[in-house]
Order: C-alpha cells, then sequence, then structure tokens
C-alpha cells in the first residue's frame, strides 16, 4: 500500500507494479486519482491514508508493506502509526522530508525512514570530490550505514592506529582497511597510512563525528 | 507553570490569553506571523515564529522545562505528532491534543494521548443545552461566556467575543 500520489508515490507504485507487485496506492485528490487510474489502471484508491477506514478498505492488513511518501512529515507519522497500531500492517516505511524527524520517527515507533535530503545528500557527497568520504549505503532497518574513507596524508587519521581514533565512542567501527587493492584485518592495532582506504560501519547520526575524527 | 502551545488560532491564542491573565509563563507557537493577531490585546506571554512540530523550534519555545503543552494546529496530524514529541521525546508531564477526526482521537486517547475532539465536545455542548441538561449546559456556557468577558477587557458588553 503506497500512501500519496504525488510525484514520489506514483512513480514508486509505477516502479512496483513493474516489479510484479500488488499496489494499492491511496490518494485524497480526486483529480490525481483519476490521472494515476488513467496511467496505471485501478490501482487507485480516492482517499485520505491518514483516516482508518481508508487503510482497512484499502486492505491495509494484507498487505507486505504500507510505504507513506506524502510531503507532509506529520501526515506520514500518522499512516505509519494508524497502519502499524490500528490495521497491525507487517511493515511501514516512511518518508521523512525533515532529516531530523528520522529521531522523532524512531522514537515514536516507526522504525523504517527514508529521508529525500539524506539521500541526494549521499549522491551528491559520492559525485563531489569531498576528501575521500563515500558513504556506499544505508544498512536496511538499522540507522546504520556502511562508509569508505581514504586516508589523505596530514590528516588526523594518517599514522594513527586504528584503536587510536576513537571511533567506538560513536558507535562506529572499521571493518577492514584496503591497502594496495587487499584486504587487512582491521585490529585496533592496525596502523593506518595515506592512501589507505578503510570500510566503516557507523550510526548514521555519527557520520560527521567519524568524518572528523578521520580527517580532522 | 511553563507552558507551550503549538499553534495560534482561535483556539490556541484564547487559551494562551487565559493561561497568561492566571500568571503563567506561556510561549505559543505558529507558522505564520498573522496568527499572533488573535492573540488578546491584554496577552504578555511570549511568541515564537516557527514549526511546532519541528525539535529545535520546540527547545526554543522551552519545552525542556515546560509543565505543559497543548497542541492546538488546524491539523490533526501536526498536532498529534506535536504532542508525541512533547510527551515521548522531552517527558512533558501534561500534553493535550486536538484532534477533531473522533476516530483519530479516540485510537490515540486508547494509547494513552490526551485528545480532545472539538467535533465531540462542541455536538456534546449543543445537545446538552437543547435538552436544557442544568450541569453540562449551564455550567459550560457560564465559565465560556465568563473569560470571554475576561479577555474582551473587562467590558460588560463585549463587541469581539471571542476574537
Amino acid at each position: 500500500m503506497v500512501a500519496g500520489g504525488g510525484e514520489v508515490g506514483f512513480h514508486l507504485g509505477q516502479a512496483l507494479l513493474e516489479a510484479g507487485h500488488e499496489v494499492m496506492i491511496l490518494e485524497n485528490d480526486r483529480r490525481r486519482a483519476q490521472f494515476i487510474q488513467e496511467q496505471l489502471g485501478s490501482v487507485v484508491m480516492t482517499a485520505s491514508a491518514d483516516e482508518g477506514r481508508a487503510q482497512i478498505e484499502a486492505g491495509c492488513q494484507r498487505a507486505d508493506a504500507v510505504i507513506a511518501v506524502t510531503g507532509d512529515d506529520a501526515k506520514n507519522l500518522v499512516i505509519c502509526q494508524l497502519a502499524k497500531d490500528h490495521c497491525h500492517a507487517q511493515r511501514v516505511i516512511a518518508r521523512v522530508n525533515n532529516p531530523k524527524n528520522e529521531i522523532v520517527f524512531k522514537a515514536l515507533g516507526i522504525d523504517e525512514t527514508i529521508s529525500s535530503t539524506r539521500v541526494l545528500m549521499g549522491v551528491i557527497e559520492q559525485e563531489l570530490p569531498t576528501g575521500g568520504f563515500f558513504p556506499l549505503m544505508p544498512l536496511t532497518g538499522s540507522h546504520l550505514e556502511l562508509i569508505e574513507a581514504e586516508i589523505a596524508p596530514n590528516t588526523p587519521a594518517a599514522g594513527k592506529k586504528v584503536g587510536e581514533l576513537g571511533l567506538s565512542a560513536y558507535g562506529a567501527l572499521i571493518g577492514g582497511v584496503v591497502r594496495r587493492g587487499e584486504i587487512l584485518h582491521a585490529h585496533g592495532d592496525t596502523p593506518l597510512q595515506a592512501g589507505d582506504r578503510v570500510i566503516v560501519f557507523t550510526p548514521t547520526a555519527a557520520e560527521a563525528d567519524v568524518r572528523r575524527s578521520l580527517f580532522g | 507553570m511553563n507552558i507551550v502551545i503549538i499553534g495560534c488560532g482561535r483556539v490556541g491564542a484564547f487559551l494562551a490569553g487565559l493561561l497568561d491573565e492566571d500568571g503563567h509563563a506561556v510561549t505559543v507557537v505558529d507558522l505564520e506571523r498573522v496568527a499572533f493577531e488573535h492573540l488578546p490585546q491584554s496577552y504578555k506571554g511570549n511568541t515564537l515564529l516557527g514549526n511546532g512540530t519541528d525539535l529545535d523550534i520546540l527547545r526554543q519555545a522551552g519545552i525542556e522545562n515546560a509543565e505543559a503543552l497543548f497542541a492546538l494546529t488546524q491539523g490533526d496530524n501536526r498536532n498529534l505528532m506535536g504532542a508525541q514529541i512533547a510527551k515521548e521525546i522531552f517527558g512533558v508531564r501534561r500534553v493535550i491534543a486536538k484532534v477533531n477526526d473522533p476516530i483519530r482521537a479516540r485510537l490515540y486517547r486508547s494509547q494513552g494521548l490526551t485528545t480532545i475532539s472539538r467535533t465531540t465536545i462542541l455536538g456534546t455542548l449543543l445537545h446538552a443545552m437543547l435538552a436544557e441538561d442544568p450541569v453540562v449546559g449551564k455550567t459550560l456556557m457560564e465559565k465560556s461566556l465568563a473569560h470571554e468577558e475576561r479577555l474582551s477587557g473587562g467590558t460588560p458588553t463585549p463587541a469581539k467575543a471571542g476574537g
């Protein structure tokens, strides 16, 4: 079930259909719903997804996932909470527009969130030279992510041992070091050299701290 | 008591005026500057321009030292979000959200959030007035009229009652 038939909801619905899933899109604007129906077929219901009754009519209880993708964070929160607590949906995923709300949603029981701002930042940071710091991927459902960082000369990390970086204080862990194309197992006393590439598991919230520890 | 009110519409502004007169330290938050024009002239509390579901704005509003928060914007969802942030993240002791959709109001109430539905309350009042219910109808009307008068500056015939 996709809650919200805006640009994101429409294209998500289309992609899910193409991948062979059964989809129901809830859109409260009648004309928008009509447009979606013309484009995608009978996979749309004109209803406001933040109402319990509409969710039940849309078959929320037997959905494998309820995905709230409106442009309104408060609405996405309520949609997911209703789906989880009222319809006992198996899995709920919320789009958050304000990245700060990832923490809020988690505290209020919605663990799986997608922040479009953060995704875009991730893409941009991969495209731009940012001192060899590359967010590789978020780890689903965990608020952790995988980062690759290249150790440059004259940075705090060059010449230090893994254990001296103090990453564990942020809950982060160096999973491996790549040196001249070879993988080294990273122990606390593995010395880092300029040119090494480290693979770091880090809580998303601590990304900036990790960056500072490595690059100053 | 330190009190934060999210939403400075007619209800929020009315309540802010009453609590301010009672001597509480009130901060009222709204997205639109013009909303603060709803406040009674006597209001001496704080106003803060911003989104009342944003953690930083709520901190600026003093939520960390607030004993009570009222979520009274026009949006049920925003009220539910603001109220839950206050209760679950900042541990505010007394939190009340205006949720006009009675179904949503009941659902969240069953999970421990205090919600009031204007639909239900106003409907109940009108029902009681027609039935000439001596307790609900009469008492509430008397109290409401007294508040109206108080906020309009104590003039005996309020010209713009209710704002």
